[in-house]
């Protein structure tokens, strides 16, 4: 099975998934994002001319504030011209297909495409299809994989924690329906964390989910026991529905993020959260904005993370 | 017209023939095997030195689109197909649009088939009315139109009452019912094996369970009604330990597989090929080789194509929007050569010969003297590449796209005459 976004040589031509891509890969992406935060002045993006000249197309089937906004601004840092799309849930609600679509803004002349849509494998099918100047960034794709959050949870670690390979992490929550997870599970694994563990009830886990490397636990409080990252995943209000769920109450008091439970981990856990959070659902305020949490720190540090994989994927040195 | 196909391998899993043996063709009949009919005088001479000569291939389920999906396929391109693939006979499913219901439907599939002068067309009627699974359709008009039995295709059934009064109903005329075991709400939205594949690649899927359930139910009321349950596209390892355990219990039970599923697993699906996006789902290699392993001791009857035209567009989609099943007519004897590997030839393609002549009550699928002479006559060791231009099927997408598969077909004989020559 060929590699999709790596070209014959070896290096970046789209970003689809974390799955596969090779560790010097992702170290790399993360050593550039570094060099985009400007430590002196605290945590200030700089401005480069990485991408002058380059139409960068975010291109989003499905809602999202967050994410665009940051891609739109770290390819303004780039120097790129943005161009955003917001063509709304459904590719098919105007009667265009997807690569219809994707096709018309090719003939416009973009270089590079962001993209979100609510199908698992949306990106990969346009990756498939673009000519090979062009190149793809999977901004979330279904229930399958959001490789920049992925990256961006990484680089925090990394900034907060120094290295991988002696981190116990947890990761809480709806797995089953998260691109996040799955995207976080493969990029920890590769950068050898030796401990991954996914907590929710068995509702909420995806079958064989151990043989992605994980240990699972039921019980949030044994899950968390000596931890040093807590990456909490957002619980859509829509899972209340056809049986995965009985309230949002009970979720909360057995698997919402709380100071009780976040004291059974390592007096320096960090907590994280890919937002948008809900309050009082899976995360208590009081965590939330407590000193363990590092979530806008992520907010901040994805931007950086961002411009690393567009600049690479242009080609820039 | 007199035919001798001379100098070929002649296979007929029936009368235990695997030997050099020449076929001569009276009027559309065998006239004899190996020794020259007194009188005889051949009009055609086949030559088929290094050549298979097989009885015709019997398909069990190869759409034609006709009627309401003439944009996707029509019976002229899958007619070619069919013997473009050595595939002589073939029932169609019902889940046409209109779905194949009405007796008038039936009888034009019949006639527009039987202008076209080349495979026989058994059309299956549907079980239920619109396919809808709430009113019973007229199964006895149905069949004097021309229906040999009666199915749901892929639609659900899932009022059990309904399917139990439909076993009754078939049972009463001794109908055969044919059934794909599927729980309609454990299947809900789902578009692959409920497996590592699918957790890894986020979508949507399908358990196991949604087969062995449904398949469970279906036995039960063919136990209690007597009705003869043929099983179609069985895809789980314990669906097929079902199917086995009940033919021992001495249940009237067929079953057969789909050709891709003998070779594939969901581990096909790689990066989200939308080829290999089938009903029922590929499942683990566990569940495949236990398919293979139920064609061996017999618990699986026979090998079909599934045969579904898709058209580029209902494919070019994310996996789960893009329309499920894979062209197969012209895939169906070389899939089964391979599944035979170095296995006995005859035993393999007894699986898509007599067993579902067997299944669809024909005396079809055999060279016997005074049979109808439907013929295959194959290359078993040419090697052809799975490309759209190589296929006669309106229907291009397959997952084997690209892939080199032995066993050409070089004649097709439909009553003795050469409907097909390659």
């Amino acid at each position: 099975m060929n590699n999709p976004q790596l070209n014959k040589n070896g290096e970046l031509q789209h970003l689809l998934t974390t799955e596969g891509l090779p560790a010097p890969i992702l170290r790399a992406i993360l050593d550039r994002a570094a060099s985009f935060v400007s430590t002196a002045e605290g945590n200030e993006i700089k401005k480069v001319p990485l991408l002058h000249g380059k139409a960068v197309f975010n291109i989003f089937f499905e809602n999202s504030t967050r994410t665009r906004t940051t891609f739109e601004i770290a390819a303004k840092r780039l120097s790129a011209d943005v161009v955003n799309l917001n063509i709304g849930s459904s590719s098919t609600s105007k009667g265009e297909t997807l690569l219809d679509t994707v096709d018309n803004l090719c003939a416009m002349h973009a270089d590079m495409f962001v993209v979100r849509h609510s199908q698992s494998g949306a990106a990969h099918l346009i990756a498939r299809h673009v000519a090979p100047e062009i190149h793809v960034i999977n901004a979330g794709d279904g229930r399958h994989a959001h490789p920049t959050q992925a990256l961006l949870d990484m680089f925090t670690i990394r900034h907060y924690k120094k290295e991988f390979h002696n981190l116990r992490v947890a990761i809480v929550g709806d797995i089953l329906h998260s691109r996040v997870a799955r995207s976080q599970i493969h990029a920890l694994s590769t950068l050898g964390v030796p401990e991954i563990r996914v907590i929710a009830p068995k509702t909420l886990l995806p079958t064989l989910v151990e043989h992605l490397g994980v240990q699972v636990y039921h019980d949030m409080e044994e899950g968390l026991r000596d931890v040093d990252v807590v990456m909490m995943l957002r619980l859509q209000n829509e899972r209340m529905q056809g049986g995965l769920l009985p309230s949002a109450q009970e979720y909360f008091k057995y698997y919402g993020l709380t100071q009780d439970k976040l004291a059974l981990a390592k007096p320096d856990a960090i907590v994280m959260h890919p937002g948008p959070m809900n309050r009082g659902v899976e995360i208590d305020s009081s965590v939330a904005d407590g000193s363990h949490s590092v979530i806008l720190p992520q907010v901040t540090f994805g931007i950086a993370v961002r411009m690393a994989v567009m600049s690479m994927l242009a080609g820039a040195k | 017209m007199n035919i001798q196909i001379k100098n070929g391998r002649l296979i007929d899993p029936k009368n235990g023939i695997d030997g050099r043996q020449d076929l001569f063709i009276v009027a559309g009949k065998v006239a004899s095997i190996g020794n020259v009919p007194a009188g005889f005088v051949a009009d055609k001479v086949i030559d088929a030195s290094g050549l298979v000569v097989a009885p015709g291939l019997i398909d069990l389920a190869a759409r034609l689109r006709e009627p309401g999906y003439e944009y996707r396929a029509t019976l002229e391109s899958e007619m070619d197909a069919a013997v473009a693939g050595g595939v002589t006979s073939l029932a169609c499913p019902p889940d046409t649009d209109p779905s194949l219901d009405e007796p008038g439907l039936v009888e034009m599939l019949k006639h527009r088939a039987k202008t076209l002068n080349q495979a026989h067309v058994y059309p299956v009627g549907a079980l239920t009315q619109g396919l809808k699974g709430g009113e019973l359709t007229e199964m006895a008009e149905l069949a004097d139109a021309g229906c040999v039995a009666f199915s749901q295709a892929d639609a659900p059934l899932t009022d059990t009452r309904v399917l139990l009064r439909a076993m009754q109903y078939a049972a009463t005329f001794d109908f055969s019912v044919w059934l794909r075991p599927q729980d309609s709400f454990l299947a809900r939205d789902g578009v692959a094996h409920d497996g590592e594949v699918a957790t890894r690649l986020g979508l949507p899927a399908i358990p196991a369970s949604a087969e062995i359930i449904a398949l469970a139910t279906m036995l039960q009321l063919a136990r209690e009604t007597g009705v003869r349950l043929h099983i179609c596209r069985i895809s789980s390892e314990q669906g097929v330990a079902l199917v086995r355990a009940a033919k021992q219990q001495g249940l009237p039970l067929t079953c057969d597989v789909s050709a891709n599923h003998v070779h594939l697993s969901e581990r096909d699906i790689g990066f989200f090929d939308s080829n290999c996006h089938l009903t029922p789902p590929l499942r683990s290699l566990r569940d495949r080789d236990a398919l293979r392993a139920g064609l061996l001791d017999g618990t699986i009857d026979a090998i079909c194509s599934d045969h579904t035209p898709v058209d580029d567009d209902a494919k070019q989609l994310p996996f789960a929007e893009a329309e499920s099943g894979a062209t197969g007519l012209e895939l169906l004897l070389p899939l089964t050569l391979k599944w035979a590997g170095q296995g006995a030839l005859s035993a393999a393609l007894a699986k898509v010969t007599l067993q579902p002549a067997r299944i669809l009550g024909l005396d079809a699928g055999h060279l016997s003297v005074g049979s109808a002479a439907d013929v295959c006559v194959f290359d078993p060791e040419t090697y052809w590449k799975i490309e759209p231009p190589a296929l006669k099927s309106q229907g291009k997408n397959t997952p084997f796209l690209g892939l080199e598969l032995q066993g050409k077909v070089r004649y097709t004989l439909v009553d003795g005459q050469v409907v097909y020559q390659g």
